[in-house]
């Protein structure tokens, strides 16, 4: 991947076929953490976890430990039990450890411990992902650019970094406060203004210091940004019938655009594991990805758990709860139900069956839902091409959303896709504003309801 | 003579400038506030709420029509509270410290305001302080309290706590809500209910005034 950022740089896809688009191997590969390469051929788990339900204090700080020194513990047993190839381990900071970025780095450094040892005494290679909380929307309207929630962030990387880090991630969240309103009134403009204008300019400016950071270092990754705050609401909010799930879809699809930003500033992988929009980076950079699906129904529910798995380079489980069941711990079974997922990606692959089986994870799910029909290959492939025929973020935006809503027209056309009568009049009414939108991004800005307008920091996005 | 049955309409279709301007038309007509309200404007919010609740309306067309209301209610209120009128309760609402999350806290709030009660939202990382303050200069009947993140609904015990040390907790119900939150959590901390959704908290809002003023 080339090392120079500037916007826009992706004008192909590095993934222009199909059949290169599967599960463990990627243009780009990244060697990271002790003796880990990913997207090379083979598939790792990456296991999340996360406290119960305790207070995080002063006063609870042993416990706080204690928890993720028996989590660590138990996954890399776990892991080595079942012979994974390697593994990687997620920490998300929870937001009292970025409000207070030496409690993170404290946890960051107990993690690499135990996996350092496993590395030393069973020859597994490892490498630990470390998130920090975005928690620059704090204000409302909120301060992105400056202020003690974005310095905490900063410094949060920082400490992370220093602590030996393996991956950075974020889930970036500028973009959010007009997001989640536009969301909530199916205001598609104000959907597109939101990822098409805001989040790519706060990502651009976030992750040029993320990979400043992470050069200067030399060690850590700068793996990728999830859209999580933006299509991962949608998909929640439909799975809840609040929103129709057409245009959970289509904002899926859109979204891939602001969390291509953070590549096109010099990220390179693996991203994160909640951002389904993961393949169409893949296609688009080359880029590995983690995804997550059925085996993150610890976390939430979704109806793309088969599909989900199709072209993923890391395997996840998006975040379990220290509790025990009947087995054992939470986490250490879901590294167990990880590991087992990956042991059958990889012997398809090492039997020459990998497409197979990424067609029948693809097949399972592909048309039972608008949500899944925007993920296959196929469609990935279309939603890449018709983002990188576009030039700036905005056009990018509803490119994608335009290219979406045409696979979902195809689907119910002549592939088995069932939409109700309410779903079908939200397609035509997500169709309508689409082809509808004006051409440039300052002419949806003059357009938007004043309702917008205070939500939002201009300056926070340097407009 | 204004046709009340296009206020009713306006608000169910989301329509915010029909329902003004038949409110302005009704209200020179002579009609009351009060019948306004309670004969067109409430029972209109109970059916979009009724097509929430079995899959006719998705979260936006619930929205607009709150927004309906809403307009028809910029104009009424100075004239109901010049009458006597009293809403049908009074809220606040805020997600508890150290949670970020408000979507499902915004919609609470928009429905309840759309059921004619009076809402005082507190936004989202509201401490207890905040909320026990809020709570006496408001005279609220309910405070609703919001969590998305297992690790914050130990705020909700805390801002329970200092209603009690505040000596405010009888005088108001307090309501629960959130994805990790149950109804054995509200049980465990002393909450007076649950609600599992938006249209579920309208309904218990209702219950739990009831219930206070017959107490």
């Amino acid at each position: 991947m080339p090392e120079v950022s500037s916007p826009f740089r992706f004008g192909s896809l590095s993934i222009p076929d199909v059949d290169q688009l599967v599960f463990g191997t990627a243009p780009h590969p990244v060697k990271c953490g002790a003796g880990l390469e990913i997207g090379a051929g083979t598939v790792f788990p990456e296991v999340n976890f996360t406290l119960p339900s305790i207070g995080i204090s002063d006063q609870t700080w042993t416990e706080v430990v204690a928890q993720y020194e028996e989590m660590a513990a138990n996954i890399v047993r776990r892991a080595v039990a079942m012979k994974v190839p390697g593994v990687v381990l997620e920490f998300e900071l929870l937001p009292a450890m970025t409000e207070r970025p030496e409690w993170g780095a404290e946890i960051t450094t107990l993690l690499l411990r135990h996996l350092a040892a496993a590395h030393k005494q069973y020859n597994l290679p490892t490498a630990l992902r470390v998130t920090p909380t975005d928690m620059r929307d704090q204000g409302k309207p909120p301060l992105l650019r400056e202020g003690e929630p974005c310095e905490q962030l900063l410094r949060s990387f920082e400490l992370n970094i220093a602590a030996g880090a393996d991956i950075i991630s974020i889930e970036s969240v500028g973009g959010k406060e007009v997001h989640d309103r536009a969301l909530m009134m199916g205001d598609i403009d104000a959907i597109v203004y939101a990822l098409g204008v805001l989040c790519p300019a706060d990502m651009r400016w976030l992750w040029q210091k993320i990979v400043a950071m992470c050069r200067a270092n030399g060690h850590t990754i700068a793996g990728g940004d999830s859209a999580c705050g933006f299509a991962n609401t949608a998909m929640q909010l439909a799975h809840q019938k609040m929103l129709p799930e057409v245009l959970a879809a289509v904002v899926r699809a859109m979204s891939a655009v602001r969390s291509l930003a953070a590549f096109e500033e010099g990220a390179v992988g693996p991203s994160k594991d909640c951002a389904y929009e993961g393949p169409v980076i893949k296609a688009i950079t080359g880029a590995p990805i983690s995804m997550e699906g059925k085996s993150a129904a610890c976390a939430h529910f979704s109806p793309i758990g088969n599909i989900a798995e199709a072209m993923c380079d890391l395997w996840s489980n998006e975040s379990v709860q220290n509790v025990r069941l009947l087995s054992g711990s939470a986490p250490e079974a879901f590294t167990e139900m990880l590991a087992y997922d990956c042991r059958l990606m990889n012997t398809a692959s090492e039997r020459g069956q990998a497409l197979a089986l990424r067609d029948c994870l693809t097949a399972s799910d592909e048309w039972l839902s608008p949500q899944a029909a925007v993920l296959s290959p196929k469609a990935t492939i279309a939603i890449a091409q018709a983002i990188v025929a576009e030039k700036d973020d905005y056009r990018r935006t509803v490119a994608a959303g335009k290219a979406s809503v045409a696979i979902l027209r195809d689907g119910v056309a002549g592939n088995g896709l069932s939409l109700s009568k309410k779903e079908l009049q939200w397609l035509g009414r997500i169709e309508n504003s689409l082809g509808s939108l004006p051409a440039t991004a300052g002419e949806l800005h003059a357009n938007l309801g004043e309702e917008y307008a205070g939500l939002y920091r201009p300056a926070s996005y340097g407009l | 003579m204004t046709d009340l049955n296009r206020l009713y309409e306006a608000v169910v279709a989301g329509d915010a400038k029909s329902s003004l301007a038949v409110t302005k038309e009704a209200l020179a007509d002579g009609f009351t506030p009060g019948e306004l309200v309670a004969n067109y404007m409430i029972p209109a919010m109970d059916e979009v709420g009724r097509r929430f609740e079995c899959e006719d309306y998705f979260v936006p067309e619930l929205l607009l029509s709150g927004r309906a209301m809403k307009a028809a209610l910029e104009i009424l209120r100075p004239l109901l509270a010049a009458s006597g009128a009293k809403p049908a309760g009074r809220v606040v609402i805020g997600t508890v410290k150290g949670d970020l999350h408000d979507i499902g806290k915004n919609l609470v709030g928009a429905m309840l305001e759309g059921a004619g009660f009076e809402v005082t939202d507190l936004g989202t990382d509201v401490s207890p302080e905040r909320f026990v303050e809020a709570v006496t200069q408001r005279k609220a009947n309910i405070v609703c309290l919001s969590a998305l993140l297992t690790v914050t609904m130990p705020a909700m015990r805390t801002t329970l706590d200092a209603l009690k040390s505040a000596g405010v907790r009888d005088g108001v119900k307090v309501m629960i809500g959130g994805a990790p939150v149950t109804e054995q959590y509200a049980r465990e901390i002393g909450a007076d209910s649950y609600s599992e959704n938006a249209s579920v908290a309208v309904a218990t809002a209702r219950r739990l005034v009831g219930e206070a003023a017959h107490a």
